[in-house]
């Protein structure tokens, strides 16, 4: 069998079994509700981790706008449950639907995005998609959506105003948010999160997979031998909008209650910085560190959250540091790759991206 | 001229011009390669040999003149699109994927020759199944003509630096081109290596039927394998002809010798 | 129309402010070729600076200004040394996301050492009045106390206040000073040489370590003198106060073509204006959308902002 079908079986069934046991665990209440509820948000994060690291990891460009295709997301599918919350009826396919349809508008941004913005590299193309993420959060933060017998309102930051008082119900309220009926549990979070690893495995260890690659490391090389440098740039951002777009969904369902504050620069940074801590281009990293990361300091520092991000930020430099700097380098040719700190090497490593990546000559 | 078509060449420039701001980089180059022929582009430090090769391969577009691949006009196209007509490069310094594997990069010059799509890949559809078997069996084939056979699994650029350059040849090789362009092919190697190197050129000429355009400074090498010579100074053809004439040509000794 | 010509003061307040961050950030892109995203949180660190320093009773606003500027550049050259030098030849992704845990590092510090409550900062011009322009016939006339005036009578044609007037002209001095240091001394002069090609600089015996520590040392002081005067005029300090001025002010320079010093001034001045008037007039709860939508459109049509030259990567 080939060493990457045998990673990506490894690694899969790995993580479909820690989600099988975790969800059974919790439905048989043997875990408490602090760690229960811990679950479907980490189950989330790792989907966002994963399909980010599709765009940093495999295409190579930094993405900090990721929180707002997740934004996209939670808002289309929780405003299509609230207005056909009581019209389509099987919960299930209600909520599916909605889900899909996240995953669809966060796709089709997307593309809408990445065609004009993909012709920048570098820090530019981090620089926009840091501001396409912050105008999808304050467009998310001023829209107002209210429906009565006569149908939808919109309003844009203002409430709208020609509504039927007694029936009115208030979908989306601008700052205040908005409250999608509660659907997601820890079971669909699993499968959805197994759904997303196999089609990004897949995605990668394909012809499509290869060229993404083939760009990040050299995109001239890939010009030269006939890969259509923006295509492959633009399906693998759009692949990763999609799927952000599905947790979105997920997550907007797992919340009494969800602000578009939510969706800041600071969500896509931590996101950013569990792809990083697990490796760029490796999936099975990018699970690994959203894990140990997100959960640990939940269980353990509870309460010293300010310490945490302090925490994630040393380990950002130091691992950066630590892969890059040259005095590591030979400290760790020194130590011998043997040791076993040594070890996580293998799933903390390849960032050897191009180094013209930055443009200048 | 009317030429059959047998005797089209498999290259031909037409007084190839490109200006940088004022700066004339190349100006009016007029060159033919005949099939099968190993055509070398000399000229000291500057001549612009590599300008040409990147007005080829439409990494940049000529301000003036054109470019003919089997008499099809390619002038000013995308390097996508000219890569896909039929010309393959090198580069001087070397391009490969450094992160991927020795396999991985044969297989993303075979990018174009593996037919599935982007959806019948993540389903895996009998088309993926059937096309990376092939392909991944005509990769290998193409890496054990170079001897890389061993080292499929290994990264790109944990290959020792002689292993990298007949890499990128074999990547460049895997996009099926009518027309191959090497940059600089022996920069960077000793004298054992060259020689290997001209034996790795000779033979890929022979078993590919490959027609091949090399920029070199390495005189012996281009002695010891091209048929035809075009020089190159300051962007201006000095000389063009048979090898043994133009090296003799009292203008090119100069420019070589007094630059 | 007054409250038009009101709000364009305002905005070319704000933007000189931004433009002078916006320096900091074109100049170590010019040179180091790099983002530092951190560059924002040093104002912040500054202001912090200035605010202890002059809530102790002895400390007097020159004092502070230059503990701040002195604490910014010390700190601005010690993380490149400690972050940024070691990486100097690894991949733009390495260096980008150093940069970006930088930036996260001083704003937890700041978090858990001062806290998130927000402080008021006493501002450097506290107590000066503000200014009154009248127009009265041929020309505008300037008074701080229109009372004590012959033309107490008429209403004053627009307000400036102090932090207004210092933030104008203290950004109009540091940029001729600046422009003037780079094109006349030697320091400046191999400023310019290591942002051309770092590589033939170093042959020419130019000290090139030196001379990106020199450019972090002077990008963090101006970001501390931007600081002060910025938390003069919004007087509310959090230890995410530099964040978003410091992603506007890089907004401005790449507006203004990043790596080009005036491209970072029109740039920034631009950026103020445009923010002051869309809050103005359009909404103030999107006016980092419009901020970044301007942006997008100007990279998209002209992707090396106003004043950049274009870099084609030598095949």
């Amino acid at each position: 069998m080939r060493k990457q079908t045998k990673n990506n079986l490894i690694t899969f069934s790995g993580t479909a079994v820690l989600c099988l046991l975790m969800a059974g665990l919790s439905t048989a209440g043997v875990l408490d509700n602090k760690t229960t509820g811990l679950l479907v948000p980490m189950g989330i994060y790792i989907i966002l981790a994963i399909s980010l690291n599709l765009t940093v990891g495999i295409l190579g460009e930094l993405s900090l706008g990721h929180a707002g295709f997740m934004c996209i997301g939670a808002y289309v599918s929780g405003a299509f449950s609230l207005i056909f919350q009581n019209t389509i009826s099987p919960v299930w396919l209600r909520f599916a639907l909605a889900v899909i349809l996240g995953g669809i508008m966060a796709a089709v941004f997307g593309v809408l995005i990445g065609i004009p913005v993909l012709r920048l590299r570098g820090d530019y193309l981090a620089i926009v998609t840091l501001g396409f993420g912050e105008i999808m959060k304050s467009i998310a933060n001023n829209v107002y959506l209210t429906m009565d017998k006569n149908g939808l309102h919109f309003g844009f930051t203002v409430p709208p105003t020609n509504v039927d008082e007694a029936t009115k119900q208030e979908l989306l309220k601008g700052p205040i948010g908005m409250a999608a009926p509660q659907d997601t549990n820890v079971w669909i979070v699993a499968v959805v999160l197994l759904i997303c690893l196999a089609v990004l495995m897949l995605f990668i260890d394909s012809r499509s997979g290869r060229a993404c690659m083939a760009v990040r490391d050299n995109y001239i090389a890939a010009q030269s031998v006939g890969i259509n440098v923006t295509k492959y740039r633009l399906m693998a951002f759009t692949l990763s909008a999609a799927i952000a777009g599905v947790a979105g969904g997920l997550y907007s369902h797992s919340l009494s209650l969800l602000a578009a504050k939510k969706f800041d620069y600071n969500l896509s940074i931590l996101i950013l910085v569990f792809v990083v801590l697990g490796g760029l281009g490796s999936l099975r990293g990018s699970i690994i560190a959203t894990i140990i990361l997100y959960a640990l300091p939940e269980l353990f520092l509870r309460g010293a959250g300010n310490l945490r991000m302090l925490l994630y930020a040393i380990v950002l430099v130091f691992m950066m540091l630590w892969t890059n700097a040259p005095f590591f380098i030979t400290l760790r040719e020194k130590i011998g790759a043997s040791k076993p700190v040594m070890k996580l090497k293998s799933v903390f490593r390849r960032d050897k991206s191009d180094k013209s990546t930055g443009g200048a000559a | 001229m009317s030429e059959n078509a047998n005797n089209t060449p498999v290259l031909e420039l037409l007084e190839l011009s490109i200006q940088f701001g004022g700066l004339h980089a190349v100006e009016g180059l007029n060159l033919k390669i005949k099939q099968g022929c190993l055509y070398g582009l000399i000229g000291p430090n500057g001549a612009g040999k590599t300008t040409v090769f990147n007005m080829i391969t439409g990494v940049y577009k000529p301000t003036a003149g054109s470019v003919l691949l089997n008499g099809k006009n390619i002038t000013g196209k995308s390097p996508v699109e000219i890569n896909k007509a039929g010309i393959a490069r090198t580069f001087q310094n070397i391009r490969l994927f450094k992160a991927m594997s020795v396999l991985d990069n044969v297989k993303a010059g075979l990018h174009n020759e593996t037919k599935y799509t982007a959806i019948e890949g993540v389903l895996r559809l009998p088309r993926y199944f059937k096309e990376e078997k092939r392909v991944n069996e005509k990769a290998r084939e193409l890496l054990g003509v170079f001897g890389l056979e061993d080292d499929i699994n290994s990264t790109a650029e944990n290959l020792p630096y002689g292993k990298q350059r007949k890499l990128e040849i074999a990547r460049a090789l895997a996009t099926d081109p009518k027309l191959l362009l090497l940059d600089e092919p022996a920069a960077g190697m000793n004298p054992n290596e060259t020689a290997e190197l001209m034996e790795t050129i000779r033979f890929v000429r022979e078993r590919f039927n490959m027609t091949i355009l090399l920029i070199e400074h390495d005189m012996k090498l281009v002695s010891g394998i091209c048929e035809e010579l075009t020089v190159l100074n300051f962007g201006q053809e000095l000389a063009q002809g048979e090898t043994s004439a133009v090296l003799k040509d009292p203008k090119v000794i100069t420019a070589y010798l007094g630059e | 129309m007054l409250s038009f010509i009101s709000y364009l003061t305002s905005g070319l307040s704000l933007g000189s402010i931004y433009a002078l961050i916006a320096l900091g950030y074109t100049m170590v892109y010019g040179i180091a070729k790099m983002l530092n995203f951190a560059h924002g949180d040093i104002i912040m660190v500054g202001g912090y600076a200035a605010f202890i320093a002059m809530s102790t009773s002895w400390c007097p606003v020159w004092l502070a200004l230059i503990i701040s500027v002195t604490v910014c550049t010390v700190l601005g050259v010690v993380i490149e040394k400690v972050a940024y030098r070691p990486l100097r030849s690894a991949p733009p992704l390495a260096v980008l996301i150093t940069a970006i845990g930088v930036s996260y590092l001083l704003q937890n510090i700041a978090l858990l050492t001062q806290t998130a409550t927000p402080k008021t900062f006493k501002s450097v011009a506290a107590g000066a009045p503000p200014f009154m322009i009248v127009y009265e016939g041929k020309a505008p006339l300037f008074f701080t106390k229109l009372s004590d005036s012959p033309y107490k009578d008429l209403t004053p044609a627009l307000t400036v206040s102090m932090e207004t007037f210092l933030s104008i002209t203290v950004s109009i001095v540091i940029m001729v000073g600046l422009t003037l240091f780079i094109n006349k001394t030697k320091a400046g002069k191999a400023m310019l040489a290591c942002a051309e090609d770092r590589g033939a600089a170093q042959l020419m015996g130019i000290n090139v370590n030196g001379t990106i520590s020199l450019t972090f040392a002077i990008g963090s002081a101006l970001a501390a003198v931007a600081a002060v005067l910025m938390c003069s005029a919004y007087p509310q300090l959090t230890p995410y106060t530099g964040s978003m001025p410091g992603i506007r002010a890089f907004v401005a320079a790449v507006f203004g073509g990043i790596g080009s010093i005036p491209g970072a001034m029109i740039g920034g001045i631009l950026l103020g204006i445009i923010e002051l008037l869309s809050k103005a007039y359009i909404s103030s709860q999107i006016s980092d959308a419009i901020l970044f939508l301007v942006l997008i459109v100007v990279l998209i049509i002209r992707p090396t902002g106003i004043m950049g030259k274009k870099i084609n990567e030598k095949v």
